[in-house]
Order: structure tokens, then sequence, then C-alpha cells
């Protein structure tokens, strides 16, 4: 009998080992059964949505896929790219000019996608160059960056590039209080409550896509943290969050979490553009970039702007209020229908949902409490729709599916929750992998959510890859929302640290892409357009190599007669006039990288020799059966030599020996 | 008894991880899965085989590269250079051959033909000199000989037009071009 007892207790550890063994563990037990089969796309099929994410401390803006969270292409925006050659050829170089020069590398954060009424529409993404404060316009046609905008009296670009709906602007607010450019900036900073402003700045978006600062609004020496617009009813608004309404110049971590309440700002800018008619803005003297690349040029130019004009809100009433919001307020995310403004204290037990028209009635009313640096200030209570109650810790960021539903991120518990916009109850809530950051549904920040998943960017993933060494991967996390319940269905690696990310169905943008330059288009001013235009010409101590690359050679591929103190710039054109069939240029001992080079493109590389020789160049891009044979000569000789300049290919007479002096 | 009740197990869990697996997402637009040269592209040069398809003179050679398999190699991005006889050419073959070519079991022989009118390297006609012999993809060698200004191939031949392609050059000829071991 006691063997036998001792058989079962055997059988029944056996037993539990083996379940414990099959099911998932720990943090898997989350996974539902068919996130497989959800996530899933087989090869040769297309994903679903395209997802624009930001690179963080990379620069960058990457593109996913969804639901696969297949990497198709990083867009070199704010940082220079090898892969690209963006900030290495002549012609992209002015891309990542300033006002203080050329700058290699930025920190990019949101994404802020085109809209018609509401609506993404697919011709552009906008990204916020979040230190040297800029705004960049990539053309979602070809996918690189198109225009990139600095922004003068700012310092910390981060509440930024919102967009209005219909792309009329995109939104800059300051982060850092400075003292504005045109002031004497040389003064202690303890001064700051005297001497330190604040700016949110609107940058007109034609229709064409191009940006200019049509105004700028002088505030109060907060620090301004994320931003969205109106919608529908709330059209011609646009929502600051700002914290450190303590404005301490120093221990922000401590000083800037005195007051129960921040703030959030509300900008009337229809109003705003009333009053610059009316001539009210003053002219300030400021000097920024303004750098656009050319598609017919291939070529980037940079001008520096020296004028902006300045809206104070002493000089234009209604303009511009404030709303408190509680504990360093961070989201501040407007809701489909325009209705509810939901503010997120990265430090508050609760969330604040406000209500646009009960802000707009409280305005009518003059229902204030007081003001702060002459900025009317509503009353909390007039313009609060309610509190979402406990609704878990540190939460930084909402958006909206298309059924009243918010889904917003909490850093601290690490989660993202799910609650009802109409009775504020919360309905779900989902664990994230760590300490998420910003989330985003497709379509989340507009008039028509496409919901279906909320993407968590987290900022911690620990043990969730293989280690890599102290630094780890980067990660998104996909959720299906189709059901009651979010249901984690994958986990991807990113580029960079993914802040805000936006998706927008691929249909919108597939069809639009562009497949070559046109060769007949190209207006480089160093295009060669056929190998019989291939030449190469001095111009004093310069040497300009125009070469044509097809597939597999370049001409010309061999070249004497340059000489030391000579300085090369090899002007490669792309003949191909074909999709996918890129050109690379690369010659030994280059100190200014290389060149990739589109079809119907011309790209220009810099080169100054270092000693005389013979230097190989050839292709990088595998571009043919004959790849490996696409390649050429340059020789150089000491300086006063009497070697000719002279060019060829498929000649093979050989050429002068050098006579040395 | 406990080796029992473990084998119970591991089916168990293998059924689950079965069920897991073996469906497929379904939602989403697919490209063809076909070769290169179904890859639809209007923007783009014309590659060797949509200049092929798009002659009225080469209806025969597309068949025959249609019968060979050698459709999507000749939309690869090469670089090439076809050596393409016109229907008349194809005409002037001795009775029978090509329909017998055209038969499933003389397929190697259709190929070995029909790659030795491709080299890689997209050659120009400004390319060919007197007495220059070109490699092929088949392994054999083509002799050109230049006549009153006109490119002649192994005697037989010659280039009545050029087209550029995106991904090479096709030279008509007024001939079709036999291997060494056919003549």
């Amino acid at each position: 009998m006691k063997n036998f007892l001792n058989l079962i207790l055997l059988i029944t550890i056996v037993a539990g080992f083996l379940w414990t063994g099959c099911k998932p563990r720990g943090a898997q037990s989350a996974i539902s059964g068919d996130a497989a089969q959800k996530t899933y796309v087989a090869p040769g099929k297309y994903d679903e949505f395209y997802d624009f994410v930001s690179g963080g401390f990379s620069g960058q803006m990457s593109v996913y896929g969804l639901p696969s969270g297949r990497l198709f292409r990083v867009i070199p925006v704010f940082s220079v790219d090898p892969e690209k050659g963006y900030g290495y050829s002549e012609e992209t170089k002015a891309m990542l000019n300033t006002s203080h020069g050329f700058v290699p590398w930025d920190d990019l954060h949101h994404i802020a996608l085109s809209e018609t009424d509401g609506i993404q529409d697919g011709r552009w993404v906008f990204g916020n160059g979040n230190n040297t404060p800029r705004i960049a316009r990539v053309d979602l046609k070809t996918f690189r960056t198109a225009e990139i905008i600095e922004i003068p009296n700012s310092a910390g670009n981060h509440s930024s590039p919102f967009i209005t709906q219909n792309s009329e602007y995109v939104v800059a607010g300051t982060r850092f209080s400075i003292p504005m450019d045109n002031a004497n900036g040389d003064v202690p900073i303890n001064t700051y409550k005297q001497n330190f402003k604040g700016t949110v700045s609107f940058i007109h978006v034609d229709t064409s896509g191009r940006m200019n600062i049509a105004f700028q609004i002088l505030l109060p020496g907060v620090n301004f943290d994320l931003a969205r617009a109106g919608k529908g009813k709330s059209h011609g608004w646009v929502f600051f969050s700002c914290y450190n309404s303590e404005r301490a110049n120093t221990l922000l971590e401590v000083n800037a979490s005195q007051k129960d309440k921040d703030f959030i700002l509300c900008v009337n800018w229809k109003k705003a553009e009333e009053y610059l008619k009316a001539g009210k803005a003053q002219k300030r003297d400021v000097a920024y970039a303004h750098n656009i690349y050319d598609e017919n040029k291939h070529m980037a130019t940079s001008t520096i702007e020296k004028e902006v004009l300045m809206l104070d809100p002493k000089d234009c009433p209604d303009m511009v209020y404030f709303m408190p919001c509680p504990k360093s307020p961070h989201g501040c995310d407007t809701d489909p229908t325009g209705e509810y403004i939901v503010g997120s204290g990265k430090l508050a037990a609760v969330i604040p949902v406000f209500s646009f028209t009960k802000i707009q009635k409280a305005i009518a009313d003059k229902n204030y409490d007081g003001d702060y640096e002459g900025i009317p200030v509503l009353k909390y209570e007039a313009v609060l729709h309610g509190e979402v109650q406990k609704p878990g810790l540190g939460p930084l960021h909402t958006e909206f599916d298309a059924n009243g539903n918010a889904y917003t991120s909490f850093f601290v518990s690490s989660e993202i929750v799910k609650w009802r916009l109409s009775d504020l109850q919360v309905l779900d809530r989902v664990p994230t992998y760590y300490s998420i950051g910003h989330l985003s549904v497709p379509g989340g920040p507009t008039r028509k959510p496409w919901g279906k998943y909320v993407i968590a960017y987290n900022k911690i993933t620990k043990d969730r890859y293989l280690p890599t060494g102290p630094e780890l991967a980067q990660s998104a996390q996909l959720y299906d929302i189709s059901g009651d319940k979010m249901k984690l269905i994958l986990d991807f690696p990113t580029i960079g640290e993914p802040h805000y990310a936006e998706a927008i169905p691929a249909k919108l943008i597939m069809k639009n892409s562009q497949k070559i330059y046109r060769i007949e288009d190209n207006q480089n001013p160093w295009v060669a357009k056929g190998d019989n235009y291939a030449r190469v010409e001095r111009k004093g101590n310069e040497i300009h190599a125009y070469i044509t690359s097809i597939r597999s050679h370049f001409t010309p591929d061999n070249i004497e007669g340059v000489k030391m103190g000579d300085i090369v710039y090899f002007h490669v054109t792309n003949l191909e006039q074909d999709w996918d069939i890129p050109h690379g240029f690369a010659i030994k001992g280059a100190n200014n990288g290389e060149l990739l080079v589109m079809p119907g493109e011309t790209q220009t590389l810099k080169w100054v020799p270092e000693k005389p020789g013979v230097y190989p160049f050839y292709c990088t891009d595998f571009c043919s059966a004959l790849h490996q044979e696409m390649q050429g000569y340059i020789r150089v000789s000491v300086a006063g030599s009497n070697v000719p300049l002279t060019f060829s290919t498929g000649k093979t007479e050989p050429g002068p020996i050098a006579e040395y002096k | 008894m406990p080796l029992l009740t473990a084998i119970i197990f591991l089916i168990a869990c293998n059924n689950n991880n079965n069920k897991e697996t073996k469906e497929v997402s379904s939602s989403n637009e697919a490209t063809t899965n076909a070769g290169q040269a179904s890859v639809k592209d209007d923007a783009s040069m014309k590659d060797i085989v949509k200049v092929a398809v798009g002659s009225a003179d080469h209806t025969t050679l597309v068949k025959a590269l249609q019968q060979a398999e050698l459709v999507d190699v000749l939309a690869n991005p090469g670089p090439f250079t076809v050596f393409a006889p016109t229907n008349e050419a194809f005409d002037k073959l001795p009775n029978g051959e090509l329909d017998e070519l055209m038969k499933a079991e003389k397929k190697a022989d259709l190929q070995n033909i029909l790659q030795y009118h491709v080299t890689t390297s997209a050659l120009k006609v400004d390319f060919f000199k007197d007495g220059q012999t070109i490699g092929m993809v088949n392994g054999d060698k083509i002799t050109v000989s230049i006549k009153d200004g006109k490119v002649i191939l192994n005697n037989s031949a010659t280039i009545v037009a050029s087209v550029q392609a995106s991904n090479g050059m096709v030279h008509i000829i007024d001939g079709v071009l036999l291997p060494p071991s056919k003549k």
C-alpha cells in the first residue's frame, strides 16, 4: 500500500513537472495561443500597416511593417547615415547645416503623419530634432528627408512636431526656457525668472509641403513638454503640456515637482492668425537654417533666415490660456471627437480629462483662477470632464480607438490601461516588458483611428532578448485590441530608442512610392546624362570627374594626371533607369566616406589625395552578375608632374611615365 | 507507469504546439511569388524580357524562352547582351527542327541554343571588332566579323538593329546561332 502511494506521488510529481515544462512560463503566460497566426506575414505577402518609429538618440526614423514587426528602412533625418551616404555626399551635407554649423547627430523623438480633414493622408511624415531645435519633413514618395527647418528662440525641441487636422501647421514648443536669441544671453543662470522665456512656434506647411515659421508666441519660462492639436470641434486650438511652473533652474527632479498642479497651455491659433494679420507681431532678429532637398537637382541647399514674427500675449488677449493639470503633465492628447483633452501628470494619481466644451464656457464666463505671468488660468473644476481614478503609476501618453476607448501608458507600473472616455471606467490592463514610454494605435491621434493594435514602445528590455553586452535591443510590443481584452502578440526590436510612432494603412502610401529618378529630369549641375558625357576636367587645383555608372562599369574607369595638391570631386551619375539598381562608389583611403547613388541620380564625393600612387575605386552595392568587375583606378602624381590629365574606359594603350623633378 | 505518463504529456505538448503554428495569416495583400519577370513596374526602362515581349518580330523567341524557362533569368539584373533572332530567322531553320526543340524532352537542347545567344555583360554595337570571339552563357564562343560596317556573327547572322534594355543590350539578328556541336 505504501509503495502504491509512493507511485501515485511519483506520477503526480512527474506529471506536474511536465505540465509546467510545456506551459508558457512567467511573463509569457500573457501570450495568447493564436499570436503567431496574428503576426505571421508569409513570404511574399505585405504587411497591413507601415509603422513610422522615431529612432530617439540615433536621430533617425525607422519604418516597420505591422503586424510582422519587420524593419524595412531607416530614414536618415538628423544624423549622418553611412548606409545612405546622407551627410557624406556634397549634395546632402547642407541638410544637416544649422545656425551652429554642421551638426552630424541629433535626437529624434516624435512623429507626425500629414493629415487631411483629420485623417492620415500619406503625403509626409514630420519628425523633431530635439537637441538643436529643428523640424524635418520626409517625403513619403521617396522616403527621404525633403526639408529641415531650424527653430529659433528654442532649446530642446521636445514639444514637437504635432500637426493640425489639415496639416496647416506643425508646432514646436521649447523644452528649455532660455534668454531669447536676440537678448544678451550672458546672464547669471539664477536670474532665470527675470531673463528666461519660453516660446511655442507654429510652422506653416503649404500644399507642396514647404515649411515656414508663421509665428512664435512669447511665453513664461516654463518647460513645454508635449502637445496635440484640436480636431473636429476643437480644430483651431493646440494644447501644450508644460511643467516646471516653479521656474526652477536647478535640480528640477525636486524643484520642478513642488506644486500640485502645472499647466496645459491652450492656444487659439485662429485668433493668433488674426493678430498676425492685424500686425500685432513683432519682428525678432534671429538666425536659423532652412534646408531644402531638391529632388530634380538631387542636391540640398541651406539658407540662413534672419527674422521671425513674435506674438506677445500681452498685446493679444484671448489667444492663450493656462489650464491647471496635476503634477508635471507629459502627454496631452485629444480624442478623435476633439471634445476631450487627456493630461497625463507623470507624478499624478489620477488622469484628468478636460472638456473642450467646458473650456469654451469657462473662457466665455471668465471663470478664472487668477493668472500666471499675465495669462489667465482657467478654473480646474470648470474645465474638467472628470478624472480616471487610480489608473496606474506614472501615466505618460494616451491614444484612442474608434469606439470611445482610451489607452494610456504607465511608465512606473509598466502597463497599458484601457479605459472608457464617457464614464472614465478602467476596462482592462496589460503588462509591458518593461517600463513603457510612448504607445500608439494606428490612426490613434487622428479623427479616424484604424484601431486593431496598440504598440508599446518600451524604455527597458533587460531579459527580453538575447543579451548583447551593456547596451540591449530597444523594443516595441504589439497588442491585439480587436477584442475586449488587450492581447500581447509580438515583441520586435527597434533602432535607437523608440519614442513616438505612428502607423498608417499601407495602401495610403505604397501606391505613391517612387521607383526611379528619371535621368531626363536630372538637373544636377554635375550630371553626365550618358557615358558620352563622362569626362574629367581641371579647374585650377580642382579636378571634376563626371563619372557614369551602369551595369557593370564606370565611365571613365582609368584616370591619370591628378597631382598632389589637387582636390578631386567625383560626380557619379547612376545611368540606370531600373527599380532597385543603385550603384555605390568608394575609393581607397577616402576620409569622407562613400557614395550610394540611386537610379537617375547624381551624387558627389570630395577626395583629397594623400600621396602619389594609384588608388582603386569600385561599386559598393551589389548591382549585377559583374558587380565585382565594376571598378577603376585613379593615378595621383607629384605636384608639378608632367602627366597630362587623361581618362578612358576600355583603352589599353600605356600612358606616359611620370618624370619626377 | 511514470514513463507512460510522461509520454502522454509529451504528446499533449506537441499537439498544442502544432495548433499554434499551422494556421497562416490571410489578411495581407500578396505579391505573386512568381519570378522577377512578374514584378509590376511601369516606371523603369523595359528589361530584356519586356523588350522581347513587346516586339511583334520576336514571338517565336519569346515562346522558346518560356519553354526553356529562361524568362525570369533574363529579367535578372544581368547585365546581358542578347542576340535576338527574329521570327523570320527561326523560320529559316530546317523544317520541323523548331517544333522538335519545343518538345519537353528536348528542353536541354533548346536551353543550350538559347543560352548560346546570351553573354553576361552589356555590349553596345560599337564594341564589336572584326575577328573578336565572345564567350556565351552556354560555354561556347561566337566569332564576330565586320563587313561593310555590319556586325556578323559566326558568318551566319547579321545584327540588324539594337535596343537598350534596363538590364543590358538586345541586338536583333536575322539568323539563329547554332552552338558548335549542332553544326
